[in-house]
């Protein structure tokens, strides 16, 4: 009974309907547990946490190097709101590293990729923690201060994305955005 | 010098006998019963005050509060209905499972007193310094981020009071079974409360552990502890708490299917070994927060979100059968054996604290649970960070299911502990369907308009121009879900503030019966105790929700499949 103690013999071996359904459950466990472990390893989408640590000043300074190095254009944000009218556009060498800076309230620079080139992003913020999420495709990576975050991204689609930031950082959050173009 | 005795029944001690069960009830329990739940009723009706203004709000089309005050209010939510509401109202359950069904005494009233007064002292201080502006920081208060001293100093009180209430529970476990108030292990109600009580110990302790550096930091006596650290310890307590809501939802609804229907776990060694499974895996759970994070590699983030073969999910899954089972056992027994549902439609749905729980445990299950397992999947969770289909998924946990249930549990609290048949019946039996309800359009907009990519936490969509119209349309539902859900609780707290004054008093009669299935003529109680072929309909509904869980698990993995390749 639920509300008066146990009584002797307490233990019975599951049976008959409850037996199948232990099995059951406990054999879809296992499928889930097998399931990540197997995508890590053929699956093309893994989160593998590669970080740095970096003092902010020292990632700005490598991001001004490497805008200076890369700017190919001049993005100019139409939208009413925009928090940052222009942004340099820079193109990262395929197959080299890419800088990008969370902070409030944008993301600087915006960033021009080739169709099925491999690149390293990397990713940190200078001020609070930011949410890094490429719209509309739905990729969210978390973003911390003092953190060099890697990410080994390969575009397969074309066209303008939108860097939303989805980690509450004051009052511009909503209105904080970067672009990445593909073409 | 004779060891005093805690049991209920040695002479003078402040005990009553029940007039409905014919349980005792320890007078000092009851009144901490009645302080807490108060008090939790009150934060509940805070928070949901603030739920209203957010629903509209994110509502793009009506879009209701500054940006500002979104924030503020938000913060204001998440820490009155997650910790104030769920913690005081857990306190109140925890008296209640060491003291009537052990037929033990309260351990003491001035522990009790102490708890309670350090957990409303540091409620009053937290909400004050949210309201106040100066803590506009979310209930997680990622830092760099930084609030007010009074903010974390708040939450510590809180988190102290707490766990000195826990020790009252433990220490009158301890005297119980000491003075042999009961005999033999205690019943599975205390058994998935003391569960609770030991996840909640180790929760708390990780919330000592990262807010008093936060507090003194915020003090300016100490440097800033790492955010990727902070994240990870909060964590250990942010998500562990959610487990501790768990066992206590579990405990309700093994505690209101035996009240209403007879229901008995069909095998209390599973069930217990169920809640040990809790206990044991779900200190990890941390993970879930932190497995888009930079930091933390692959093989943490997979070991530590599946905990050891998912065994916290397999004790979910196994209460998942095992309630509704004794509850068909029940049924059946009372003679209600036609076909594979017959046992379904006769039972109690216009009961609504019946209605609570099985909606409660069908929105956890089927919404929640399958919801949870998915989005906590590692690689799986690249889609769905921080985005609406978070708390699209631990609303039908904590609300759909956890508060539904202790609203549930109000039902028979308010008559058997407070003495008073609630008022306005009618509408109490409605109360849970609208709850419900609204609660359930509220996660669908939110998992919904989270899939196309919405942010959680975000005052404005379009500001960023990508969202269209079917993003707007789900931020609808959001807002509709939202107003209904407000509603259903808005009557839940006038009727048991209302009943608290004007409901009539129960002295010594039972209390006016909210609906109980009858036993049919010629049935036998515990005929169907060896029959394990019994529960056709329960095996039928669990193998349903297994295969949801499978299609919306794999339809997950192949969104995963179309995007970008990353590593």
């Amino acid at each position: 009974m639920s509300l008066t103690p146990l009584t002797k013999p307490w233990f019975h071996a599951p049976a008959g309907h409850e037996k199948i359904w232990l099995g059951c459950a406990v054999l879809w466990c296992f499928v889930m547990s097998l399931m990540m472990p197997y995508w890590h390893f053929r699956g093309k989408q893994n989160s593998t946490g590669e970080a740095y640590t970096v003092k902010p000043a020292d990632f700005l300074a490598r991001t001004e190097k490497f805008v200076a190095a890369n700017q190919v254009g001049t993005y100019k944000n139409t939208q009413h709101n925009a928090l940052m009218p222009e942004l340099p556009i820079v193109e990262p060498p395929a197959g080299g590293d890419a800088y990008l800076i969370g902070r409030m309230w944008h993301w600087y620079p915006a960033l021009r990729l080739r169709l099925g080139e491999t690149y390293r992003l990397h990713l940190s913020a200078l001020d609070l923690q930011h949410g890094f999420s490429l719209q509309p495709l739905n990729m969210n990576f978390q973003v911390l201060p003092g953190y060099d975050h890697v990410l080994t991204l390969t575009p397969t689609s074309k066209g303008e994305f939108t860097i939303v930031c989805n980690e509450f950082c004051g009052a511009g959050h909503h209105a904080m955005s970067g672009k990445i173009f593909v073409e | 010098m004779p060891t005093p005795s805690h049991s209920l029944s040695a002479p003078g001690t402040p005990g009553r006998v029940c007039g409905t069960t014919g349980l005792g009830v320890c007078l000092d329990a009851q009144r901490f019963i009645k302080l807490n739940a108060v008090a939790g009723i009150v934060f509940l009706l805070l928070g949901g005050i603030a739920a209203l203004l957010l629903a509209l709000t994110r509502w793009q089309t009506v879009h209701l509060l500054p940006v500002d005050w979104f924030y503020r209010i938000l913060t204001f939510h998440g820490i009155n209905m997650l910790i104030l509401w769920i913690l005081f109202f857990e306190i109140a359950i925890l008296y209640f499972a060491c003291t009537t069904p052990l037929n033990a005494r309260l351990f003491s009233r001035k522990i009790a007193w102490v708890s309670f007064g350090m957990m409303l002292t540091g409620a009053i201080m937290v909400d004050y310094i949210i309201i106040a502006g100066k803590a506009d920081v979310m209930m997680t208060s990622y830092l760099p981020l930084l609030a007010h001293p009074l903010f974390y100093l708040g939450i510590i009180l809180v988190a102290v009071g707490t766990l000195v209430g826990v020790f009252n529970f433990f220490a009158t476990l301890y005297v119980a079974k000491r003075d042999k108030a009961f005999t033999g292990s205690v019943p599975i109600v205390t058994f998935g409360a003391t569960a609770a009580a030991i996840i909640a110990v180790v929760t708390l302790l990780h919330g000592a552990v990262v807010m008093i550096p936060t507090f003194t930091y915020s003090m300016g006596w100490t440097p800033q502890p790492d955010p990727a650290w902070y994240r990870l310890i909060w964590w250990g307590l942010g998500h562990q708490s959610q487990q501790v809501n768990v066992c206590a939802m579990v405990s309700v609804w093994y505690l209101l299917s035996h009240i209403i229907v007879g229901a008995r776990p069909i095998n209390e060694a599973v069930c217990r070994t169920a809640f040990v499974l809790y206990i044991l895996f779900i200190n990890l759970a941390s993970a879930h927060h932190l497995l888009v994070d930079p930091g933390v590699g692959a093989t943490w983030k997979i070991w530590n979100t599946s905990y050891a073969m998912y065994l916290a999910v397999l004790a979910s899954m196994v209460h998942g059968f095992t309630v509704p089972a004794g509850v068909e056992i029940a049924m059946r027994e009372k003679g209600y054996t036609n076909g594979i549902f017959g046992w379904v439609t006769a039972l109690p749905w216009k009961n609504p604290a019946f209605s609570g729980t099985a909606l409660s445990v069908v929105i956890f299950g089927f919404l929640g649970g399958i919801t949870g397992v998915t989005l906590g999947t590692q690689q799986i969770n690249i889609i769905a960070h921080n985005t609406l289909r978070i708390p699209g998924h631990f609303h039908v946990t904590v609300v759909g299911g956890t508060t539904l249930a202790f609203m549930a549990l109000a039902y028979y609290v308010i008559p058997l502990i407070f003495q008073r048949d609630f008022i306005f019946r009618g509408v109490a039996r409605v109360q849970p369907w609208l709850f419900g309800l609204g609660i359930v359009l509220l996660s669908f907009g939110m998992s919904f308009a989270g899939s196309m990519g919405v942010s959680r936490r975000s005052w404005d969509i379009d500001a960023q121009g990508v969202y269209g119209p079917a993003a707007h349309l789900w931020l609808g539902v959001l807002g509709i879900g939202g107003v209904l859900a407000f509603v259903g609780l808005l009557v839940f707290a006038l009727l048991c503030v209302g009943t608290l004054f004007f409901g009539p008093k129960i002295e010594k009669r039972a209390m006016a019966d909210w609906g109980t299935p009858p036993a049919l003529a010629g049935s036998q109680s515990g005929s169907l105790a060896h029959d394990h072929y019994a529960t056709k309909g329960t095996i039928v509904l669990v193998l349903v929700f297994l295969a949801c869980f499978a299609v919306y698990y794999f339809a997950n993995w192949k969104a995963l499949a179309d995007v970008w390749p990353v590593r």
